[in-house]
């Protein structure tokens, strides 16, 4: 291999793309602006729930229990209907997402140490943010028991009856954790997924189009000098899109990374060096920026969004996916990043995971080596 | 086939299938160093295929080839070292100055120190284009691109030099240009293969093969192709219902052959003691027809009656063959 043939490879790629606004706006611009989108957009966290109480109580059990609702921010007090009225109705025209019923003698009940049956009406027409709010009412609710039992020293039984509410039964409440924490690596892994991916794919597709691979072809450049040589400024692009992704994740999430930048640097050059070969790789399959457009993106992002563990738990996928997902890298990424960003792990704590990446990258490049190689392409 | 030293490029049935659709069929050809070579035929005739297995960028069906002695199966890797290959499509990088683009193919030629800044100039000086290293390809006219694509193609001192329809959609003027630039390599010993379907272009080769339909139909110099009218004559005649006198005219014996040439017809006669003989009979028959007023002169045949002629043949020789099988 010849390193002043591959340097000219990566330097005429260098160029290509300092002289095309549009493919280094989408290789350094998009990632940010991808995380900016998400990263608020995707928050599972739900505040300031409108919430309508029926008191049919009115005693200072029930006062307290509403206004430990309310204290909470995760509900706003928006109506106290009279006992009577037609419930259904202000969750069908949306005055409220929520209704708790306090039944009569709930203070009585709970005095006499019988358990009280609230009712919680839940719009379950979103079922995520319903399912949200339910956690949160649950959290309440216990920690409504828990002050009575320290109260009283007593038996107590705060029991919630939900209203037939169609959601999801997964619990992605954890009132430890804000949600766009636990989001920004599986993001970091879908953004660079995405964009390492199409960049590689489209930059010798395009040639292809153009004829210059061709061109190239009969030069003596070896497949492994255009490979590398293509990847390289990819790679560095890249690395600098991950870097700015994680300022932003600091400035505008306040998500710092926990552990050893170098361990994060190590994972994240494995991982972009698998999605570059996987470019590579489209790249020899499709002869078309178009096709290659849309074969990157389709190939690399939705495996990488709903494979990954970036948003829904692997555990609960039926058995076909969740075996498709061994194959997904960012399913491995995802687990690293998290501990290294998150925990503060280091990478000795994931052998298993890094092995994965490693062999993805090395199947991937063996093949898209393979494929390139080939005498016609 | 005989092997000598100063055979650039040897085809020994060459076979190049494309699924059911034959690109090259049973190609035999050789092209000795130093030799302009123009390969001509209209598009789909096997030309650019042909280049390309050449260079290696296509694997023959069957067949066998070599360049420089090299064999085009297994040494494809020394070939490439050792030609250029230039296509219509002048196959630059347009976001590139004119100066990165000869830096780039200079650096995938793998040319260094001294050798690589003389090529450089070389290249600019050779292109026609001074002063214009630093505005960007895209902005180029055709013809500029055209004498850069060529300068990329041959930064590398390349042997042997395949030219794939160099000259399409670019000005006669750059046309002209470019044909004095292939002239001169050819005087500097480099062996230069060119497809073409100008004619005019054909001409300018020192032999010339004719293409079509994936067969080589016939090799030479130009006025070794004219020959094969030895002993004929061709006669351009007008009348005003030349289609209805092509048909009447093939009718006779001593008519060889009969082509449409835009509005008017060649025809092909023996051409005896008596020159005069076969443009009498042409005349009084379209008399006979009403088909007049008519006239028939005789002309040298051109290029392009070689090639129809030729094509004529095959598709005769072709049909035969298709009605025995």
């Amino acid at each position: 291999m010849s390193l002043r043939k591959l340097w000219s490879v990566a330097w005429k790629e260098l160029i290509q793309s300092a002289r095309d606004p549009l493919s280094l706006g989408m290789l350094l611009g998009v990632p940010c602006m991808m995380l900016l989108l998400y990263g608020y957009a995707l928050s599972f966290d739900v505040r300031h729930i409108r919430l309508a109480v029926q008191d049919n109580d009115k005693s200072a059990a029930s006062r307290d229990l509403i206004a430990s609702f309310v204290n909470s921010t995760y509900f706003d007090l928006v109506a106290t209907p009279p006992p009577g009225t037609d419930l259904e109705k202000l969750t069908a025209r949306r005055v409220a997402k929520a209704v708790l019923v306090i039944p009569e003698r709930t203070s009585e009940d709970l005095a006499a140490g019988r358990p009280a049956r609230l009712q919680l009406l839940l719009d379950g027409a979103d079922a995520n943010t319903a399912s949200t709010v339910l956690g949160y009412a649950n959290a309440l609710v216990a920690a409504a028991n828990v002050s009575r039992l320290a109260g009283s020293g007593g038996p107590a039984g705060g029991k919630l009856t939900l209203a037939p509410i169609v959601y999801e039964p997964r619990v992605w409440y954890n009132p430890e954790l804000d949600s766009t924490h636990f989001l920004i690596p599986g993001l970091i892994g879908f953004i660079l997924m995405l964009t390492a991916v199409l960049s590689t794919a489209l930059s010798v597709v395009r040639e292809k189009e153009r004829g210059t691979m061709e061109q190239i072809r009969v030069t003596s450049l070896k497949p492994g000098e255009l490979i590398v040589g293509k990847t390289l400024p990819y790679l560095g692009i890249s690395l600098a899109a991950t870097g700015l992704i994680l300022v932003a994740a600091r400035s505008l999430f306040g998500v710092a990374v926990a552990g050893s930048y170098l361990h994060l640097f190590a994972a994240t050059l494995i991982y972009l060096i698998g999605a570059l070969g996987f470019g590579l790789l489209i790249s020899s399959l499709v002869d078309t920026q178009a096709m290659a457009f849309q074969l990157g993106a389709l190939s690399s992002m939705l495996p990488a969004i709903f494979l990954s563990g970036f948003i829904f738990p692997l555990r609960s996928m039926p058995w076909p996916l969740r075996w498709i997902s061994y194959g997904v890298p960012a399913r491995y990424f995802n687990v690293v990043l998290r501990g290294v960003i998150l925990k503060g792990a280091g990478l000795e704590s994931y052998p298993q995971d890094m092995g994965f990446l490693v062999l993805y990258a090395v199947v991937v490049l063996t093949l898209a080596y393979a494929r390139l190689s080939r005498r016609e392409v | 086939m005989a092997s000598s030293s100063t055979q650039a490029i040897a085809a020994d049935r060459l076979v190049k299938r494309f699924g059911a659709f034959i690109a090259v069929d049973d190609v035999t050809l050789e092209v000795r160093e130093g030799e302009v070579f123009g390969l001509l035929g209209s598009n789909g005739a096997g030309k650019s295929t042909l280049i390309r297995m050449f260079c290696g960028l296509l694997t023959p069906t069957s067949g066998k080839g070599s360049v420089l002695g090299l064999d085009i199966g297994r040494q494809s890797e020394a070939i490439r070292r050792r030609i250029g290959y230039m296509t219509q499509r002048f196959s630059l990088y347009d976001e590139l100055t004119v100066e990165q683009n000869l830096e780039f193919f200079a650096g995938v030629y793998g040319l260094k120190g001294r050798e690589r800044s003389e090529r450089l100039q070389w290249a600019i000086r050779m292109a026609g284009l001074e002063g214009k290293e630093r505005l960007i390809t895209r902005s180029l006219p055709g013809g500029w691109k055209q004498r850069l694509a060529l300068a990329c193609a041959v930064l590398h001192r390349p042997q042997v030099v395949f030219l794939d329809e160099p000259t399409g959609g670019v000005d006669p003027i750059s046309r002209r240009r470019f044909w004095t630039r292939i002239d001169e390599m050819s005087g500097e010993g480099v062996t230069l293969i060119v497809t073409t379907h100008y004619l005019d272009e054909a001409e300018r080769c020192d032999r010339i093969a004719l293409m079509h339909q994936g067969r080589l139909l016939g090799v030479g110099s130009v006025p070794e192709m004219k020959a094969v009218f030895a002993g004929r004559a061709i006669l351009e005649v007008t009348c005003p219902r030349f289609l209805e006198a092509q048909d009447r005219l093939e009718k006779e014996s001593w008519v060889l052959e009969a082509s449409v040439f835009g509005d008017r017809l060649h025809v092909v006669v023996a051409n005896g003691s008596d020159t005069e003989e076969g443009r009498r009979r042409v005349l009084d028959l379209l008399e006979r027809e009403g088909n007049t007023p008519a006239t028939a002169e005789r002309i040298v045949p051109s290029l392009e009656d070689v090639f129809i002629h030729s094509i004529e043949q095959d598709d005769l020789e072709h049909a035969a063959e298709g009605h025995r099988s």
